[in-house]
């Protein structure tokens, strides 16, 4: 950690699932642990997450789906993280996920995906050891 | 009952009781300090019968099928007839989703719940570019009255009663009802079922909304006015508490927010000018079954006796029917571990027979890997035949509210009872439900349960079988049901089919005159239904109610 600057994650909701329990508790979760964290609410497009991040200067965007829609929405985020240059951004999935998705969507560049029953302990033990935090 | 005598001899004798039990503490502890509910309402060692010593039989419990209701809503229960077994479903295409309700009804299942999919849940058509990765996900991708006519093809409407889980668009999805029902030659009046048309708990809980909620109190009032001459078998709205409880509330929070809700509906059908009574009988409910067994049981008991006390003492409802809480329940979704999936079977049978015990009219049970993905057809045939060894095995539904008199269940009937009046109390104060949704107050409430809760797993306070005690390795499960992209393209090309073989200035006529409903105060059911008769899509149904009504955002509580 270079500076003092908390580390600042951008927790978002991609696509049209509504199930917002699990994103709400662990926004709270990263704030008790000393992050920052901008939640973006329901409905988020990928343009509008990966434009909201740029603008935030996050360090870690944290999404959640819940509907299944994960296989398409979760690389689309990853190729306009790319397609913007944000570089060093940790970006993790979460929500009803089956494991045999997982390869492919590390394989598109998520760093790390999160399934029922995480801890949230876990996921902030993570984002600490991962983060790349910008000065 | 005790009298005063007997009363405080009993209370002299609990007190020696409570202190030579007290004295082994020290030798031998209880297990943890505080004992709670899931709800953490606080349990105490025993209850006796000073413990209700305040409750009358005749005022506060009564008969079954006579207010207020605690005992039940009908008079002979499920020795006249067992609940509706109602296992939700949908998936992929209409054809795909066919294929399970048909096999559904073939494995004994008494009524059918079509889950749609999110774009149908929010009014946008399989090809719109918010839709991309969402159809077919949820639930079946509805379009038009085409895709409804292949999803009841070869189901009778007028033996199958169906429930569909629809709110903001439900005027539309209802229309298709009576649409499919017209070409089988069924009557609207003989339709039999439940849409669930609660868009407050939408904003708070659930998040499938579109419209703002004036205009979205309008259609539902304009639903309920449509159906009382037109579909009058119809429940017109299930006020649900299922999902407040889902996204993290207590049980105490889930009829509190429920019935404050349901206060809302009632008090905006009476500015439309429509009576309770006239109301009243077709509004249902749906609660969840959670994890606390007997709290459970008490919580369905304190709905129906608060409502019925609602309904009679605020707004002066004078038709019984008005005042009795009919509800489906369905079993915790949240409750449900991925870790160990078959334990959940045996967490399931345990709400399954909550709700049983707390007098449920319908039930769906969940299948144990549903933590996981959309069910597949095994894990739904052991569902269903949970609810099936409840109401043909174990016995309790040979007489009607059999815990009733219990010294626990009593009081805890009674706890909850009052403690969901005292939330009813400050959503009064905050101006009504809506207010306080648009406050904030109700999804403040419902998040920091949550956390809560979650925090209580984590430490370790509460014990999740699998999860954070007795966990084992496991493989990755197999064989799950998944959804594939195919099915978008599909819908799209049904689209484009449908498109360019209707008659499309009809369908524009149709759209206009809705749109002129819209901007006016007429009754919108009549021309929703010509614009869904004319093959009209969902979403341009929706887009034009959208160009006069707008759309909703969301309040921020985080």
């Amino acid at each position: 950690m270079s500076t003092g600057r908390k580390i600042r994650v951008l927790a978002a909701k991609p696509g049209l699932d509504g199930h917002d329990r699990g994103i709400k508790v662990i926004c709270h979760a990263l704030r008790d642990a000393g992050m920052e964290v901008i939640y973006t609410g329901l409905r988020q497009t990928p343009e509008q997450i990966v434009s909201t991040a740029v603008q935030e200067d996050v360090d870690v965007i944290a999404m959640s789906v819940l509907s299944g829609a994960h296989d398409y929405l979760f690389p689309r985020v990853m190729d306009l993280v790319r397609e913007k240059g944000l570089k060093d951004v940790l970006v993790l999935g979460g929500g009803i996920i089956p494991d045999e998705d997982i390869p492919a969507l590390k394989t598109a560049g998520i760093n790390e995906i999160f399934g029922p029953g995480t801890y949230t302990s876990d996921i902030i033990r993570y984002i600490q050891d991962n983060v790349k935090q910008k000065s | 009952m005790c009298d005063s005598d007997k009363l405080n001899t009993l209370k002299a004798k609990q007190k020696a009781w409570q202190e030579k039990a007290e004295a082994k503490l020290a030798k031998a502890p209880e297990r943890k300090k505080d004992f709670t509910t899931l709800s953490e309402v606080p349990v105490e060692r025993i209850y006796t019968p000073a413990d209700i010593a305040d409750q009358d039989y005749e005022q506060d419990l009564a008969f079954p099928g006579e207010y207020p209701f605690t005992r039940g809503v009908q008079p002979t229960m499920y020795r006249g007839r067992f609940w509706t077994m109602r296992q939700y479903a949908g998936f992929a295409s209409a054809e795909e989703s066919n294929r399970r309700y048909k096999y559904l009804l073939e494995q004994g299942q008494t009524g059918l719940s079509v889950a749609f999919d999110l774009p149908t849940q929010i009014g946008y058509d399989s090809d719109h570019s918010l839709s991309q990765g969402e159809v077919g996900k949820v639930g079946v991708a509805i379009d038009s009255l085409e895709d409804m006519e292949t999803l009841f093809n070869g189901i009778p409407l007028d033996k199958v009663s169906t429930s569909m889980t629809i709110n903001a668009p439900a005027a539309i999805l209802l229309a298709m009802y009576i649409g499919v029902a017209e070409k089988q030659g069924v009557s609207s009046k003989e339709l039999n079922g439940t849409i669930q048309n609660d868009i407050l708990k939408e904003y708070s809980s659930r998040g499938t909304y579109i419209f703002p909620p004036l205009p979205s109190l309008r259609i539902i009032t304009n639903i309920f006015e449509y159906c009382a001459t037109e579909v009058p078998k119809w429940n017109t709205i299930s006020i649900s508490g299922y999902h407040i409880r889902e996204a993290g509330s207590t049980a105490v929070q889930e009829v509190a927010f429920t019935l404050a809700n349901g206060i809302a509906y009632v008090e905006a059908a009476q500015k439309a000018g429509l009576s309770v009574d006239t109301i009243g009988p077709r509004l249902s409910f749906f609660f969840n079954a959670h994890l606390d067994f007997l709290e459970e049981i008490a919580k369905y008991r304190a709905a129906r006796r608060l409502w019925a006390k609602l309904m009679k003492e605020r707004f002066g409802a004078k038709d019984p029917r008005t005042m009795m809480v009919r509800f489906h329940t369905q079993t915790a979704g949240c409750s449900l571990t991925a870790q160990q999936p078959k334990n959940n079977i045996v967490r399931v049978a345990y709400q399954a027979l909550s709700a049983v015990l707390g007098g449920t009219q319908s039930l769906h049970t969940n299948s144990m890997d549903e933590a996981l993905s959309l069910p597949t057809e095994e894990a739904v045939q052991v569902a269903l035949r949970t609810q099936q060894i409840v109401a043909y095995e174990t016995g309790v539904t040979e007489t009607v509210d059999p815990l009733a008199g219990s010294y626990y269940i009593e009081h805890l009937t009674k706890t909850i009872e009052e403690k969901a009046m005292d939330y009813i109390r400050q959503i009064d104060d905050l101006g009504g439900a809506a207010m306080a949704i648009e406050k904030g107050f109700i999804q403040k409430e419902i998040q920091e349960s949550a956390y809560h809760y979650q925090k209580a797993i984590e430490t370790g306070d509460r014990v999740v079988v699998g999860l954070n005690k007795f966990q084992v390795q496991e493989p990755a499960p197999k064989n799950l049901l998944r959804v594939d992209l195919q099915v978008q393209e599909l819908q799209k090309q049904k689209l484009n089919r449908l498109r360019s073989s209707r008659n499309n200035e009809k369908v524009q006529a149709c759209l206009a005159e809705l749109k002129k409903s819209a901007q006016g105060t007429e009754n919108l059911m009549p021309s929703i239904l010509e614009s869904v008769r004319a093959y009209a899509t969902l979403g341009e149904i929706c887009d034009t109610l959208r160009s006069v009504f707008g759309e909703y955002t969301a309040v921020s509580t985080l």
